[in-house]
Parts: C-alpha cells; sequence; structure tokens
C-alpha cells in the first residue's frame, strides 16, 4: 500500500507541482478570506478589524436593523421575477431565431448586446428614459400627452420593477444565446421524426427539446442567479436604493456598512448570511448534477 | 565599462547618503491623500500644495475620488504599515478609532505654539482633540444646513424679502406652490434628505434640542413634544417638493434654483460654488438663509488632516510643516474663499469673504450658537441607521410614534 502510494506520487509529481499555485489561490484567496470575513462576523469590528468574539450578536443586530430586511425582501422579489421573466424571455428569443429567420446573426447580435453593456452603464440609461424629468415622461407630455405618467424610478411602490425591467434587459440575450447553441445542437432527426408523428412544434420543444437542454438550462439558471446575489452597479447607479430604502439590496447593504459606516462586524455578518443563502441554493443542482451522474455511471 | 560605471554610481550614491549630502538638499516631501477632484476644490487644495511647496516642502499629491474610498485608502495604507504623510477627514468621529489603537502621530506641537485652544471653537477643538492632545487639523467650517433661495423665483410667489421665521417659510412655500413653482429643491438621496430633517430639527427644536436629541441621546428629549413637532414638520414639507425629485444630486437641485424654477434649497455652503459658476451675484439673484431663528444654531461642520503614526523624523517634520501651513491665517483666507467654507480661526482678516461666509462668521462668533455637526456626536454606523430612519420617514409612511420608537432604538443603541 505505501509503496504503491509512492509509485502513484511519483509518477504524478510534476502535476502536483504544477496544480500547487492553483490550489494556493484557492486555499488562500478564496476560501481564506472567506473563512476571515466568517471569523470578523463575531467579532466586535468597527472601522478596523478586531480579534475580540461577541458570538451572535452581530447577526441578532443584523435581524434586527429594517433595512437588512427591507434589502432582502426585495431580493427576493428581484429574484423570483428576473429569473421567471429572463428564462422565458430568452428562450422564447432562442426558439424564434432557431426559425431560419432571415438576418438571424443581426437578432442575436440585437439580443445579446445589452449583455455586453456594464450594469452600470444599463443603469444609468434606464434611470433616464424612465426619469420623469427627462424619459419617456416627459417626452409624452412634450407631445401634449398631458396626462401621461411613467414615473417607476421615483415611485417608491414601482422601482423594483424599473430595476427588474433593466435587469431582464440586460439578461435575457444571456439566455438566448445558451439555448440558441443547445438548439443547434438538436439531432435534426428528431425533428424529421417528430414531424411524422405529426406532432405540433409547441408539443416538441416543451417536451422533448428542452429536458434535452438541461445542461444549458441549468448553467443559465446558475449564470442568472449569480448575477442576483451580487446585484449591486445597477442599483446604485439606477436609483442607489432609493426612494427611501425602496430598492435596496443585501450586497448594497454589505458594502455601505463595510465603507461608509465603517461597521465591518455587521457587513461581515451580513455577508456570511448571503453566503449561507447562495450554498443552499446552489446545494441542490449541485447535488443533483453531481449524484445523478454517479448514479447513472453505477 | 557598464559595470564599472554602475559601480561609481553605487558607491557615490552611498557616500551621498553616508555623509548626508543628498539628503539635506532634499525638500520636505509629504504624500497627501484627499478627495478634492472637483474644479473648486482642487483649487482649493493647490493653495496648501503652493504654500508648502514655497516653505521648502515637496507635495505629493494623491487624490481619490468620493470621500469614502479616499478615506478607505488611508485607513488601507495605515494598516498595511505604509502610511501617507497626511490624509483627509470629515470632522467627524471617522478618525477616532485609528487613534484610539495608537496609529496617528499627535501635533501638540505645532498647537500649542499656535494656541489652538483659544483661536479654535469650542466643538471643532473637541473634535479634533482627544484624550488631551490635538491629533488633526481643522481646515475648514462647513455648514451643511443654509437655507439658499432664488430671489426671481420669490418675486414670482410675491415675496418681497426672505422668510426669518419658520412659520413665514411654510408660508412663502404655499405661495410658491400656488405660483406654479417648485416651492423646495430637493435631491432625494439619504444625505439630502437627512440634511433637510436636520435644518427642522435646528430651526425648531433649536441648539438645545439638537444637543439633547444627537449629543446626550437623551430619552426625554427624543419623547418629547417639541421633537414630535420637528418629525411632523418634516413630514409636512413632502408636498412642496417635485415628483422627479427622488435620486437627484444636490447640484441638479441648486440648478432648479440658479434656473429660477425652484424657490429654496437646504444645502451646505459648498452650494455657493454653483451660484458662482453660473455667474449668479449673491444679495441680487441669490441668497443665503442661516437659520429661521434669532438664534439658530451655527452647525460646524468641515474637513480636517490627519498625520499617521511614524517614528521618521523628516516625516514628522513634513506633518509639523503642513499643519503649520494648513492653519496659518492668510492661508486660511484663501484657501476658504475658494472652497467656499469659512476659516476656523476668528482671528483672520474677513473682509475678502463673500457676504454669506462673513455673516457666518459673525454668527459663529457667538459661542452659543456654535453646535457640532451629528457626524461629531455619534459614531458612524449610529449616524447611518439615524439617516435611514430620516430617508424612510420621508419615503413610506409611518406614523410619528413609530418615528419616535426607531429614533430612540438607533440613538440609544
Amino acid at each position: 500500500m505505501g509503496a504503491e502510494f509512492t509509485r502513484h506520487v511519483k509518477r504524478n509529481l510534476v502535476a502536483y507541482i504544477a496544480l500547487l499555485p492553483m490550489a494556493a489561490v484557492v486555499i488562500f484567496a478564496y476560501l481564506g478570506t472567506m473563512a476571515w470575513s466568517v471569523r470578523l462576523s463575531f467579532s466586535s469590528s468597527k472601522l478596523l478589524p478586531r480579534s475580540d468574539f461577541v458570538g451572535l450578536n452581530q447577526y441578532v443586530t443584523l435581524f434586527d436593523t429594517s433595512r437588512w430586511l427591507t434589502s432582502l425582501g426585495n431580493l427576493a422579489v428581484i429574484a423570483f421575477f428576473f429569473l421567471l421573466i429572463c428564462f422565458v424571455l430568452g428562450c422564447l428569443l432562442a426558439i424564434f431565431i432557431d426559425q431560419n429567420v432571415r438576418g438571424e446573426s443581426l437578432f442575436r447580435t440585437v439580443f445579446l448586446y445589452p449583455y455586453a453593456m456594464s450594469f452600470v452603464v444599463a443603469g444609468l440609461i434606464w434611470q433616464w428614459i424612465l426619469n420623469p424629468d427627462l424619459g419617456i415622461q416627459a417626452t409624452m407630455r412634450g407631445f401634449g400627452f398631458s396626462g401621461f405618467v411613467l414615473d417607476w424610478v421615483v415611485n417608491p411602490r414601482m422601482v423594483l420593477y424599473a430595476v427588474i425591467l433593466a435587469t431582464v434587459w440586460h439578461g435575457s440575450g444571456l439566455v438566448m444565446a445558451l439555448i440558441l447553441a443547445g438548439l443547434r445542437g438538436i439531432d435534426g432527426e428528431i425533428w424529421r421524426a417528430t414531424r411524422i408523428d405529426g406532432i405540433p412544434a409547441w408539443r416538441v420543444y416543451l417536451s422533448i427539446v428542452l429536458p434535452m437542454l438541461r445542461p444549458m438550462i441549468i448553467t443559465s439558471l446558475v449564470l442568472l442567479s449569480i448575477s442576483i446575489v451580487k446585484m449591486y452597479d445597477v442599483v446604485v447607479a439606477m436609483t442607489n436604493g432609493g426612494p427611501g430604502t425602496a430598492s435596496e439590496v443585501p450586497a448594497k447593504f454589505i458594502m455601505d456598512n463595510l465603507f461608509e459606516r465603517a461597521n465591518i462586524g455587521l457587513a461581515t455578518a451580513a455577508s456570511t448570511v448571503m453566503l449561507i443563502t447562495v450554498l443552499m441554493v446552489m446545494a441542490p443542482v449541485i447535488y443533483s448534477q453531481y449524484f445523478r451522474k454517479s448514479g447513472r455511471a453505477a | 565599462m557598464t559595470a564599472m560605471k554602475q559601480m561609481v554610481a553605487v558607491s557615490a550614491i552611498a557616500l551621498a547618503a553616508a555623509t548626508g549630502i543628498a539628503r539635506a538638499e532634499e525638500p520636505l516631501n509629504a504624500e497627501v491623500i484627499h478627495w478634492w477632484t472637483s474644479g473648486g476644490e482642487s483649487a482649493a487644495i493647490a493653495v496648501f500644495a503652493d504654500a508648502f511647496n514655497a516653505a521648502g516642502g515637496k507635495w505629493v499629491d494623491n487624490a481619490v475620488a468620493g470621500g469614502s474610498a479616499a478615506r478607505s485608502a488611508a485607513i488601507n495604507r495605515i494598516i498595511g504599515g505604509d502610511p501617507s504623510t497626511a490624509a483627509l477627514f470629515n470632522t467627524s468621529r471617522q478618525y477616532h478609532e485609528i487613534i484610539g489603537e495608537g496609529l496617528l502621530n499627535d501635533i501638540d506641537a505645532v498647537a500649542s505654539k499656535n494656541d489652538w485652544d483659544k483661536v479654535l471653537p469650542e466643538p471643532i477643538a473637541r473634535a479634533v482633540k482627544v484624550d488631551g492632545k490635538y491629533y488633526a487639523a481643522p481646515v475648514n467650517i462647513h455648514m451643511p444646513l443654509w437655507i439658499w433661495y432664488s430671489t426671481a423665483a420669490l418675486n414670482k410667489a410675491g415675496i418681497d424679502k426672505p422668510p426669518e421665521t419658520m412659520e413665514q417659510f411654510l408660508a412663502d412655500l404655499d405661495k410658491l406652490k400656488a405660483a406654479g413653482v417648485i416651492p423646495l429643491a430637493l435631491g432625494g438621496q439619504r444625505w439630502q434628505e437627512n440634511s433637510l430633517f436636520s435644518a427642522v430639527l435646528t430651526n425648531v427644536g433649536g441648539a438645545a434640542l439638537w444637543k439633547s436629541v444627537y449629543g446626550d441621546k437623551d430619552e426625554a428629549a427624543i419623547r418629547s413634544p417639541e421633537f414630535r413637532k420637528v418629525i411632523e414638520t418634516f413630514v409636512s414639507l413632502k408636498p412642496y417638493v417635485d415628483q422627479a425629485s427622488p435620486g437627484r444630486n444636490w447640484n441638479d437641485a441648486t440648478a432648479l434654483l440658479i434656473k429660477d424654477e425652484a424657490g429654496f434649497q437646504v444645502m451646505g455652503d459648498w452650494a455657493k460654488g454653483e451660484f458662482k459658476q453660473a455667474n449668479k451675484e449673491i444679495g441680487k439673484d441669490y441668497g443665503c438663509i442661516p437659520g429661521l431663528r434669532p438664534d439658530s444654531p451655527y452647525v460646524l461642520g468641515g474637513d480636517v488632516f490627519v498625520f499617521p503614526k511614524t517614528d521618521n523624523a523628516e516625516q514628522v517634520k513634513a506633518q509639523h510643516l503642513l499643519v503649520e501651513i494648513m492653519t496659518d491665517p492668510a492661508v486660511q483666507v484663501k484657501f476658504n474663499n475658494l472652497k467656499g467654507s469659512i476659516p476656523i480661526r476668528s482671528d483672520v482678516d474677513v473682509s475678502s469673504l463673500d457676504a454669506c461666509a462673513q455673516l457666518g462668521m459673525k454668527i459663529m462668533s457667538d459661542p452659543a450658537r456654535q453646535v457640532p455637526d451629528a457626524s461629531q456626536m455619534m459614531e458612524e454606523y449610529v449616524y447611518g441607521s439615524v439617516q435611514d430612519i430620516v430617508t424612510e420617514l420621508w419615503n413610506t409612511p409611518m406614523t410619528v410614534d413609530q418615528a419616535v420608537d426607531r429614533f430612540e432604538k438607533a440613538l440609544k443603541g
């Protein structure tokens, strides 16, 4: 056993050495900083990191802070609508392009183009479009429709949907590109077979093609989920969390407490909560990916 | 051949360093981290840089855009053991924790030589003096709660003189609204909404309530009818703000006054820069109201430079020279004229300052009317929660009782 192990190490020594830098980066830069943040969330750190231990105090304060609870609620609303609309819209766009339309590459570029734009730019553009003094409302009123109202970014009840609108505009192109790539990989024989059987196209997409695209779907959902959790720049550019706290998101809460309010303890507690949330969402995905594969192999 | 040359050069440098010849010729290097990047601000800090260079120093400018980004940069450098010579902070508690950790040099030597105990206004001295030692050099006093008005807009509504009491102010807002002018120009951002609230608190509640609520965090004061009236008055201002207010930048709100589209704006004295750039004249096109009661408090905000810990004698010398230069009466007047603020000391020649600054200097000469800025009376995170309450109070329905409860929770921690 020992000899075998030594032989194994010897044979792969070069590979192990080559992997060392990567392993070091993962351990220190990713896992290490993560552990350090979690550790700080149990301290009373304010402006400077402290090494004392105050138990769950920061977490108690955190969940007693109405702005944090508002942020979490907002994130839930954004996550639901953003995922749903982005995904459905992206699939429909991909299917539309898949019909061998004329000027396909033009459409593809147009739909994917927003994704090439940074969130800050996207946020600013939509802020201008929806700003009642500059955007659509002002233009329509200029045309003589004096009663026209489109005040989403300044209306506390609607501002979240303005953010969702901007992010959907930004993100659905990505879903389209991924799904379209998947659609192009579907064997033409399947289409011919279903045509012979007289199955309507929508039914083929829903019952046969989409299930075959499972890896693409999971990839796009994971990418969309990540952009939800780290959502920060689009909110800062569009509303800066306002009016009031109506469009605050957790990432902004963390950044504000970390830098402006010199409250490292609370900020790291909030980011730990976000980390746990992400792990909870990702766990089933990873589980299904990983274990179903190994199950099939066995 | 080249190796030979290199060796000669190296030994020459070594010799020079050893004998100290080269060092004596070198000017005092001072790296200064600050966030003054806009037109007027960078012109103002150039006054310090020029004066420092003229006094035999070498100013190394390190401007970082954005206050919190610049402060983070300064703190990271301090923690990392490679601090700058000086760093800009607000006159607040932002730097008190790094004093506590022993990461700043005190500047008592310069302060006692220049008799800071006498020349500095009391709230400013208290903000920069910790445990009996001066740790920061105040460079300006900003009063964040001036009420600005557009003369033309007021005339349009038939108002011939600016208000002097809260009642007159509220009546004028009604007149402006009736005349089709935006009565109150407000940028709906957290800090601006907070400025408006602070203005109501100082003008309705006066210096006493300001200090007992924000300073002493006194429960009886927070629950008093006076503070409830402050909350009610603040909320009652909402109908006077236009619909597009949320998210607006402060200078865009000032632009509404410049274009005579709005009547009043509550903003710090830095708003003067916007009026000046638009070639507007104080007293003719626009005016400033320091407060709405005869004894209205003058809130002392502003900026300070701190000097990170170092044992390097050259750096300490540079730090002391910086303090001397920055607080020098002549430099103070020149700097503050460009910055829009007023000098930190009363023993300066005010004749070259503009009308609003002179008015400010006059009010400030009465110690009873000097009050510290809210950020000097509480930790940053406490002030942050207070601002969260104010912005929610402004933007979402909240009863006075709920607001009082939340203020108490935030202030009492």
